[in-house]
């Protein structure tokens, strides 16, 4: 259990000096994801499970999602085929698979041998972070409600396109 | 005494790579001219941030660390709705994604 909190954070570091270091936009955008996969499992070690899952759903998905239809957006016209090929050439899913398969073992070690251990009762539940939220958070939940509709408001205003 | 999280590691040891994400997203933000890039590390600096807090949170077995980072989750999905809105503005008015090629302002 131990050990895997220091491999993962040594993925999480390498991964993400990796992503401020890249050139190329999607380059970075999968080492992105594979530094958000590792502070995911650092969190599930931690026994926050609820908090792993969300940051693998919503950053590793969404936000990540979101940065890719604009990388592409941004990157239309005759030669977006050719770049995108550059872009997706073999050597460049190495890097990222290799963090990925060490993560993936961590994963499947916590699952099989240390099942035991993670079922402690140190480990913080859904139902209670549920409770947390709805009970003593919950004008922090309003208020968060109110800034997704804000941010919704503000990104569709920011996106129209210019009247000339 | 020595404060130890569920899986024994010191809570120095998850502070200390909070903080070593953090000044990596910032050397991102501080180094890199391209807005793109700008916008993926302020999201590392915030997931640093909500890993503080979870590690947090996890050392004293309270929920409210993870409160704070669904949170944290929240203000990140906002903020980069708007930000790649941003984006796609800069992209649009000067064809470029160079932070620098928009430094005047109107007026």
């Amino acid at each position: 259990m131990n050990l895997l909190f220091y491999i993962s954070a040594i993925v999480a570091v390498v991964s993400t000096f990796l992503v401020i270091t890249r050139t190329s936009a999607v380059h970075a955008l999968l080492y992105l994801i594979v530094s958000l996969l590792a502070v995911a499992l650092i969190f599930f070690a931690l026994g926050a499970p609820f908090v792993a899952a969300l940051e693998v759903i919503i950053y590793a998905g969404a936000i990540m999602v979101l940065f890719v239809f604009v990388i592409m957006m941004l990157n239309l016209g005759g030669t977006a085929a050719t770049q995108e090929t550059q872009w997706l050439r073999p050597g460049i899913w190495i890097g990222p698979s290799i963090m990925c398969l060490i993560l993936a073992v961590e994963l499947i070690y916590m699952f099989t041998l240390e099942r035991e251990r993670l079922s402690s009762a140190a480990e913080v539940t859904p139902k209670q972070v549920g409770i947390a939220l709805f009970g003593p958070y919950v004008v922090g939940v309003e208020l968060a409600s109110m800034l997704l509709l804000s941010g919704l408001i503000g990104s569709y205003h920011l996106g129209r396109p210019h009247k000339h | 005494m020595e404060r130890l999280l569920i899986a024994n590691v010191p809570m120095e040891h998850g502070l200390i790579l909070a903080a070593i994400l953090f000044a990596l997203g910032l050397a991102g933000v501080l180094a890199r001219r391209n807005i793109v890039f700008m916008l993926m590390s302020v999201e590392i600096m915030l997931n640093a941030v909500g890993l503080a807090f979870v590690i947090a949170g996890a050392r004293w077995g309270q929920v409210d660390g993870q409160v704070m980072f669904i949170f944290i989750l929240t203000m990140a999905a906002a903020e980069v709705s708007v930000g790649l809105a941003l984006v796609l503005q800069l992209y649009h008015t000067f064809k470029t994604l160079d932070v620098d090629a928009a430094s005047t302002m109107k007026g």
